[in-house]
C-alpha cells in the first residue's frame, strides 16, 4: 500500500469512495494515486511546477501544468464532488479569491492550512523578536512563498464571513496527532495546522 | 464493410511507376456510397494507403491510430520507400517503446489528398483520365478524418484505443475526438492548436506562392506537361523548415559557420551552412513529396477552426449533446515552438477544464522547436508512455509482458 503523509491521510478519509476530486497543488500526485487505489476516485490535478505535472502524468495521473489563481475559473460550477487544496492556501495571492472557486467548482472543498497561531510559533515570535521558522515552514521571511499566514481562527472568521460552512475539523499536532475534531477551545493554540471540510452555504 | 474494396496487393495507377514497389497496404472507400466532403463535392471509390503494426486483439480495443502530419506518411517505423530514411517516429512508435507494438494494434494512414499512395492531386481522375491536378476538391482535416474513420470501420474496429499525432496530425486527432467522440478513448493531441493561427496561414501562404511562381508549375498541370515546379517546392519547405526549429536549435547548429570556405565570397553561393542546409532540405524534399499535395494539405490546416465549427465557443466542441466528451486528453507543447506554441495548447486545456473533461497537459522544456515531437526527448516519451499506461489500466487492457 502506499504510504502518504499524516495530513495528506486525514484529507484522504474525508473523501468519499468513487467521488470525482479535484486536487489543487497536487505536488507529485501521491493523494490522487493514494485515492484513485484506495477509494477508486476518478481523480484530477493541477500543478504549478512542470516536473511535478511530468512526475504525476508520467504515473498515469490527469493532471495539467496551471496556476490555481488564474486556472481554476475554468471549471464550472460543482464539477467535483470535492476540490483539495493542501497547504497552499497561504501561498496565494488572493486566498480569498482562491477559496471562492474552490467552493464553487467544488461541491466540497477540503482545505489544510498551516497555523500560525501555535504556540511554538507564538513563542519563537515573542522570544527571539524574529520571524519564525518551524520544522514543516522552514523558510526565512526573505526568501518564503508563504505570503498570507493566517491562524486557524482568523481561517474560520474568513469561512464565516463567507458563507461558507465547516463541516468537519482535525486539528493536528507536530506528530501529525489528531488532537482535536473542533476547531473551537484550545486548537488555535495547539494545533500545528487544522484540515477542514468546507460547503457552501444554501 | 461492403463500401470498400480491399487491395493489399499494389493497385498501382499506370502513370506512376513508384507505386509498383510502393510497400504497404491499400484500401479503396466509399466505394458504394461516395463520402460528402466539407466543401460538399462528393467523392466515392478514393484509395487510401495504410500500414500497420503490431496484433489486433480479440475484442479489438487495443488500436492506437497514429495521423501524421503535413509532410508526414503512413512509414511510421519502417525504412522510408523513397528516401531509406528510418520511420519518422520509430523513437516514439516500436516493440516495448511508449506507443508499444507488441502491445498495441497501430495504424497510421497517408490522409487524403497526400501523395504516397492516397488518392490526391497527382492521381488519374477517373472522369477525365488525366491527373486531377487543381481539379481534385478541396480537402479539410474535417475530411482527412472521414477518410480515417472509414478505414477504421473497414478494419472492424468500433473504438480505437488512442488517436495520437503531432502539428497537423494533432488537428486531426482533435477532430476525432470531437468528431467521434464514442469511437475513441483517448485522444493525444501534440504540439497542436484547435485552428491555424494567422501567422502559420501566412507561412503556409509563402509557401504556396513560391510554388505557384514556378514557371513549371503550369498552373497546377504539370503532370500532363511533363515539368516539375521543383524549385518553387524547394523554397516553400526551405521556408517552412525554419519554422520547425527554434532560433537557439539554428545557432547551436550552424551558428554563422561558413560551408566548405574559410572566407565569404562576395557573392550569392551557399557561403554559410545553415543556406547550404536549408538547401539541401529543399532539394530533398522535392525527390519524395508533390507540389499540388502541398498546396492542397497547408490548406487544410489554413482552413481548420475547431472553434467556429462549434458555433464560435471552443469548450463547446467538447460538449457533445450537452455533455462532457467521454475522451481522456493528454496534451504536450515543446517551450521553444513558436510554430504551435504553448499557449495554443493551454487554450485547448481551458476549453476541456470548462465542460471538466479529463485531461492531462505537458509543457516539455526543450530548445528543439516544433521538431522536437519527432526527436529525442525523454521527458515527452516519458509523459506518453504514463498516459497510455494509466488509459490501458482503464480501459482494462492487461498488461503483455515481451517474452524475452
Amino acid at each position: 500500500m502506499v504510504d502518504i503523509r499524516d495530513d495528506l491521510k486525514l484529507i484522504a478519509e474525508m473523501v468519499e469512495p468513487n467521488s470525482r476530486v479535484l486536487d489543487v497543488g497536487c505536488g507529485d500526485g501521491a493523494l490522487l494515486d493514494y485515492l484513485s487505489h484506495t477509494k477508486n476516485v476518478d481523480g484530477r490535478g493541477i500543478e504549478l511546477s512542470m516536473d511535478g505535472v511530468r512526475q504525476c502524468v508520467a504515473h498515469g495521473l490527469s493532471v495539467i501544468q496551471g496556476d490555481a489563481e488564474t486556472d481554476l475559473k475554468d471549471y464550472p460550477a460543482e464539477a467535483f464532488d470535492y476540490v483539495i487544496l493542501g497547504q497552499t492556501l497561504q501561498a496565494m495571492k488572493q486566498p480569498r479569491d482562491v477559496l471562492e472557486m474552490l467552493c464553487r467548482i467544488g461541491r466540497r472543498a477540503i482545505v489544510s492550512v498551516p497555523n500560525f497561531g501555535y504556540w511554538r510559533v507564538r513563542m519563537q515570535l515573542m522570544l527571539t523578536g524574529r520571524m519564525p521558522v518551524t520544522e514543516k515552514l522552514g523558510y526565512q521571511w526573505w526568501e518564503t512563498p508563504n505570503i498570507h499566514f493566517c491562524t486557524l481562527r482568523d481561517f474560520v472568521v474568513l469561512t464565516e464571513e463567507m458563507g461558507i460552512t465547516i463541516e468537519q475539523t482535525r486539528i493536528i499536532d507536530r506528530a501529525g496527532r489528531v488532537t482535536s475534531h473542533a476547531h473551537s477551545g484550545f486548537a488555535n493554540l495547539l494545533g500545528e495546522q487544522g484540515v477542514f471540510l468546507l460547503r457552501r452555504n444554501g | 464493410m461492403s463500401a470498400a474494396l480491399d487491395s493489399s496487393a499494389p493497385n498501382a495507377p499506370a502513370h506512376d511507376p513508384n507505386e509498383q514497389v510502393m510497400p504497404g497496404k491499400r484500401v479503396r472507400l466509399a466505394v458504394d456510397r461516395p463520402m460528402r466532403l466539407d466543401s460538399g463535392v462528393e467523392i466515392g471509390g478514393f484509395q487510401i494507403a495504410y500500414q500497420t503494426y503490431g496484433t489486433l486483439n480479440a475484442d479489438k480495443s487495443n488500436a492506437i491510430f497514429i495521423c501524421h502530419a503535413l509532410t508526414g506518411d503512413h512509414f511510421v517505423m519502417e525504412r522510408h520507400p523513397v528516401t531509406g530514411k528510418p520511420g519518422w517516429w520509430e523513437m516514439l512508435v516500436g516493440p516495448g517503446k511508449p506507443v508499444d507494438t507488441d502491445r498495441y494494434f497501430v495504424i497510421c494512414s497517408n490522409v487524403l489528398g497526400g501523395c504516397l499512395g492516397s488518392t490526391g492531386p497527382k492521381d488519374v481522375d477517373p472522369a477525365t483520365g488525366q491527373p486531377y491536378g487543381l481539379s481534385f476538391p478541396v480537402v479539410t482535416i474535417g475530411d482527412m478524418v472521414r477518410a480515417q474513420k472509414l478505414l477504421v470501420e473497414h478494419l472492424g474496429i468500433e473504438k480505437l484505443f488512442c488517436v495520437i499525432g503531432g502539428s497537423m496530425g494533432g488537428m486531426q486527432v482533435l477532430q476525432w475526438a470531437v468528431a467521434y467522440p464514442e469511437s475513441v478513448f483517448a485522444a493525444v493531441p501534440i504540439a497542436t492548436a484547435a485552428r491555424h493561427s494567422a501567422q502559420n496561414i501566412a507561412f503556409h501562404e509563402v509557401g504556396r506562392q513560391a510554388i505557384m511562381a514556378d514557371p513549371e508549375w503550369r498552373g497546377g498541370n504539370y503532370l500532363l506537361e511533363g515539368t516539375r515546379p521543383e524549385a518553387g517546392l524547394a523554397v516553400a519547405r526551405m521556408a517552412a523548415h525554419i519554422t520547425y526549429l527554434s532560433e537557439t536549435a539554428l545557432h547551436r547548429k550552424f551558428g554563422r559557420n561558413l560551408q566548405d570556405r574559410k572566407a565569404i565570397t562576395y557573392g550569392f553561393d551557399a557561403d554559410f551552412q545553415v543556406e547550404s542546409y536549408l538547401r539541401y532540405q529543399g532539394a530533398a524534399f522535392v525527390e519524395r513529396f508533390d507540389a499540388n499535395s502541398y498546396l492542397y494539405i497547408t490548406r487544410a490546416m489554413d482552413y481548420f477552426d475547431l472553434a467556429a465549427d462549434a458555433g464560435g465557443t471552443l469548450a463547446n466542441a467538447f460538449r457533445p449533446g450537452g455533455k462532457t466528451t467521454p475522451v481522456r486528453f493528454c496534451l504536450a507543447s515543446f517551450s521553444s515552438d513558436w510554430l504551435f506554441p504553448t499557449s495554443e495548447s493551454r487554450a485547448i486545456v481551458h476549453a476541456l477544464n470548462a465542460v471538466a473533461a479529463n485531461v492531462s497537459f505537458v509543457e516539455i522544456e526543450t530548445d528543439k522547436g516544433h521538431d522536437a515531437f519527432l526527436l529525442d526527448e525523454p521527458e515527452f516519451h516519458q509523459v506518453i508512455h504514463g498516459f497510455l499506461e494509466g488509459c490501458a489500466e482503464h480501459r482494462g487492457l492487461s498488461v503483455r509482458r515481451r517474452a524475452r
